[in-house]
């Protein structure tokens, strides 16, 4: 399972970059999105999967799967989440005020400085 | 810490008090708070006389950096000595006339103090410091003191320009050196430098040893102005007087000259150094003293004339290197010239800094430096023209001063040169005495400039700002100890021979020396008729007739570019090098979000391709894995469509549609990964994250794809391809070997016990690692502010349209 999942992550990854390669802010907003359940998951097959029962007492389990990597991503999700929703509002509000949401028109001149 | 260290420190750390008292005593000089201190370590440093005296180093040590063989080292020799007492002696000097110098109300006397007490404690460490690492960060600390002081008038454009040039060029330096001290590292294993000393015959032969050697004697020469790094001297002299005859002349330039007599056991056997130190010396001195001549204004005279005395004494030590090819103490003739070195040292602080101060006194009193200006200053500033002549008399050989002693002395180092049989000294030696007698006359000529055109000849009250009066008697104190000293050399020479002189010698010349022996100086005034005298005679006849008809001669200057052709070469370096990085910078930094996405991951891909496969690290291994599960194999490949679909989705609801597919299908891979938390989060956060996806969304223009060029599109396709490709590589690696045991059995053991929960996802996010929640709350609080800023915020423009 880790296999085919190391495959998926990596489409994960080939998709979200194509996204923030290209121009339109909401494309790259949805390529961070893809990034971040990418990364989660390649946290998740690093620590093996499928080792024993969840990670909570009191089951009788002989094994448990490892907590660590769960409680990474748990942060991780949160954050992410955060992260997503500034750059929405980012994008929003750019767009208001320069009236695109193409990033080579929001380039910077030097004479803007 | 000892005591020895807190003098050292002591400046640095009553530098921190000057703006308080600034601040509180705001009806009294600033500079009242800062004189005792070099009085003070002065008298310190003078109770270890009787010590360097008798042969004895005081060493002391604090450990810094143990692991990394730096350590804060303390040493007290002859040489550190010499230089500590001419820091503190002259600073206390430096200090009291800058009191009057500095108008109390005008002045930001704050600033000044600061760095001029950053200066004297830099300047003791790097002299009394014994691990060159210490060293090192003194004398950079130096270099930063020097140039805050330059630039003090930072309204001037001047100050800044002279102030970018001394940095620019003795960081340089610096930096040349720190390489020196990491190669003697790498021959030796220390960085200590008494240990390198002791192994200097070892290294001798090593391949390193010439670069070393180079580097160490690049970082002296740009400190110590020498041709051709000199050029930043007569710039640094916008700086305030009492700076001027405080680092530009007594002290921080002659760091330089302590580096080399420091270096000389290493060093000081191998031809190169002989060589370089007396050739790039001499060349100086020459150079210096020539170009002094044609000045107008009295501190660029003084400057390059400092340029040219430090070529003096570094071709002095150059040949005193020679001492060491000749492995006997008694008679070793060229033991004369570290003897002059160091008296010319002593002699040079006290005649130059009267000498700076003078001018600063003629600068103050009359408002101009420009001796085309000045004249008839005798009968106004009756002191002032005295100390004058008595320090120029001096710097320019005359008796009965110090000056004439060292000159004397030089001759005669500079005439045994030709006496040697080693490295072509034999035939091009000759070279050495005619370049320094040259020198000489040139020396002798400026100095009279200095003296008799400023104080003799026509006065010419409508080109001064200012009607001329004597200055008071605060300005004159300084000077006159200084003058003083001058005359006091001059007559008893032997006063310094024994409790200085003598004990530098050892330091710089320890292989010649055997257990309890020291150094015989003995300086006396008349030798009988030798070469020497001749030489100084015909310095003064050739130099009175040259002075005398100097109006007459020297047009030949003009022939010469009006900016020398060195500042102009160091102006274009600075300009091409400037507009060089500007447009280099320019073509990769476009501003383009896409550009520099690019970079990150191209950067990605190699570092991490590199890595894998440099280090053998990439390895598949199929043993230890679970179960493929039909279940998993849907979910996988839904995610796969699901975010490869997005890539051709045509409308922004198509692809917000697509993402929260893919989020809720992650959800259920946790779910089936015995993850029940990340399930249930992910959840929550994706079901937020669609609303607020379609909130935004009503606001959003259409999706519109901008890519139109094939090349581009091609592009982002190899670096997503191997963004993605490298990224399935380390996952198969790092699932594939496992280098330790997983840290979790801590957790799964102590959950209960330690913090009585059962959840342990739970229990490590709020328990064993509640740091780190707290501040991912403070991430997400953070976040939340900027997206309430800037829907708040409403840009200016807007409400001007």
């Amino acid at each position: 399972m880790e296999i085919v999942m190391a495959f998926v992550i990596g489409i994960l990854f080939m998709t979200a970059t194509y996204l923030m390669l290209s121009k339109s802010l909401l494309r790259i907003i949805v390529g961070t999105g893809l990034l971040s359940h990418g990364a989660h998951l390649l946290i998740l097959t690093m620590g093996g999967l499928k080792r024993g029962a969840a990670p909570i007492l009191g089951g009788n389990a002989e094994s448990y799967t490892d907590p660590l990597p769960q409680a990474l991503i748990l942060t991780a999700i949160v954050i992410s989440f955060g992260v997503t929703a500034f750059f929405l509002v980012l994008a929003y509000r750019a767009y208001q005020e320069l009236g695109t949401d193409n990033v080579e028109e929001m380039r910077g001149t030097q004479k803007d400085d | 810490m000892s005591l020895l260290h807190l003098a050292i420190v002591a400046p640095l750390i009553l530098s921190i008090f000057i703006p308080i008292f600034n601040r509180i005593f705001r009806r009294i000089h600033t500079g009242w708070f800062v004189l005792p201190l070099p009085i003070l370590l002065f008298v310190y440093f003078l109770t270890f006389l009787p010590e360097t005296m008798s042969g004895k180093l005081v060493s002391k040590m604090i450990n810094w950096i143990p692991s990394l063989g730096i350590n804060f080292t303390a040493k007290v020799d002859g040489l550190g000595l010499l230089f500590s007492l001419l820091i503190t002696g002259i600073g206390a000097l430096v200090v009291l006339y800058s009191i009057y110098y500095l108008a109390k109300n005008k002045e930001m006397l704050n600033n000044f103090y600061v760095y001029l007490l950053l200066f004297m404690g830099a300047m003791l460490g790097v002299v009394l410091s014994d691990n060159l690492i210490v060293m090192y960060a003194f004398w950079e600390l130096t270099s930063f003191s020097s140039f805050l002081l330059i630039g003090y008038w930072y309204e001037r454009d001047k100050s800044r320009y002279g102030a970018q040039k001394s940095m620019l060029i003795t960081v340089f330096g610096g930096l040349a050196m720190l390489g020196g001290i990491i190669l003697l590292y790498i021959m030796t294993g220390t960085f200590s430098f008494t240990e390198i000393m002791s192994q200097a015959n070892e290294i001798f032969n090593h391949t390193l040893f010439v670069p070393a050697l180079l580097c160490i004697l690049l970082g002296a020469f740009t400190k110590s102005a020498q041709f051709p790094f000199y050029i930043w001297l007569p710039d640094a002299m916008e700086a305030p007087t009492p700076v001027s005859a405080y680092l530009h002349s007594a002290t921080m330039v002659k760091a330089g000259i302590y580096l080399v007599a420091r270096f000389t056991p290493v060093f000081g056997e191998h031809f190169l150094w002989l060589w370089l130190v007396a050739g790039v010396g001499v060349l100086t001195m020459i150079w210096g003293s020539v170009f002094a001549v044609k000045q107008t204004d009295l501190k660029a005279i003084l400057a390059f004339s400092t340029v040219s005395q430090l070529g003096l004494i570094m071709s002095l030590l150059g040949v005193g290197a020679a001492a060491l090819h000749y492995e006997f103490l008694d008679e070793n003739i060229y033991t004369v010239a570290v003897t002059a070195a160091i008296f010319h040292l002593i002699n040079h602080a006290t005649f130059k800094g009267s000498l700076f101060m003078a001018a600063g006194i003629v600068d103050h009193e009359t408002g101009t430096r420009d001796i085309r200006k000045l004249g008839g200053l005798m009968h106004f500033m009756p002191i002032t023209f005295t100390i004058s002549i008595i320090g120029a008399f001096s710097m320019a050989g005359l008796p009965p001063f110090n000056g004439f002693l060292s000159k004397e002395m030089f001759f005669t180092a500079m005439v045994h040169v030709t006496e040697m049989d080693i490295f072509n000294l034999e035939t091009l030696g000759i070279l050495f005495p005619v370049l320094a007698w040259i020198a000489s006359i040139f020396t002798f000529i400026y100095s009279m400039i200095l003296v008799f055109q400023t104080f003799t000849g026509k006065y010419k009250p409508e080109k001064l700002d200012k009607k001329p009066h004597e200055a008071p008697m605060g300005l004159l104190i300084s000077p006159i100890i200084l003058v003083s000293l001058v005359i006091i050399f001059g007559f008893f020479p032997n006063l310094l021979s024994d409790s200085l002189i003598s004990p530098a010698m050892a330091s710089i010349l320890p292989s010649l020396l055997g257990a309890g022996e020291e150094f015989k100086v003995h300086i006396s005034f008349w030798h009988g008729p030798t070469i020497e005298l001749f030489m100084t005679l015909g310095v003064i006849i050739l130099g009175l007739v040259l002075y005398k008809t100097h109006a007459r001669w020297k047009k030949i200057y003009k022939g010469i570019p009006e900016k020398l052709a060195l500042n102009r070469f160091y102006d274009f370096l600075l300009e091409g090098l400037q507009s060089a990085s500007y447009k280099v910078t320019n073509t990769y930094m476009n501003g383009s979000i896409r550009s520099y996405l690019v970079y990150i991951f191209a950067f990605l891909i190699v570092i991490l391709a590199a890595t894998l496969f440099g280090k053998n690290a990439f390895t598949v291994s199929t043993s230890n894995v679970s179960s493929i599960g039909v279940y998993e194999v849907a979910l996988a490949i839904l995610v796969v469509l699901g975010s490869i679909c997005i890539l051709f989705a045509k409308s922004r609801m198509t692809s917000i549609i697509l993402l929260g597919a893919v989020g809720y299908t992650v959800s259920l891979f946790y779910v089936l990964f015995r993850a029940p938390d990340l399930a249930l989060t992910q959840l929550v956060i994706e079901t937020i994250s669609v609303a607020l996806f379609l909130v935004c969304f009503y606001h959003l223009p259409k999706l519109r794809k901008f890519e139109t060029r094939m090349r581009f599109k091609l592009m982002n396709a190899l670096i997503s391809v191997g963004v993605g490709a490298i990224v399935t590589l380390i996952a198969l690696s790092a699932h594939s070997s496992k280098l330790f045991d997983s840290i979790s059995r801590y957790y799964v053991e102590n959950t209960y016990t330690e913090a009585a929960g059962k959840n342990m996802v739970n229990v490590i996010l709020v328990d064993f690692r509640g740091f780190d929640t707290l501040f991912e709350i403070t991430v997400l609080a953070i976040a939340s502010l900027g997206i309430f800023g800037m829907i708040k915020l409403r840009l200016n423009r807007r409400n001007e349209g």
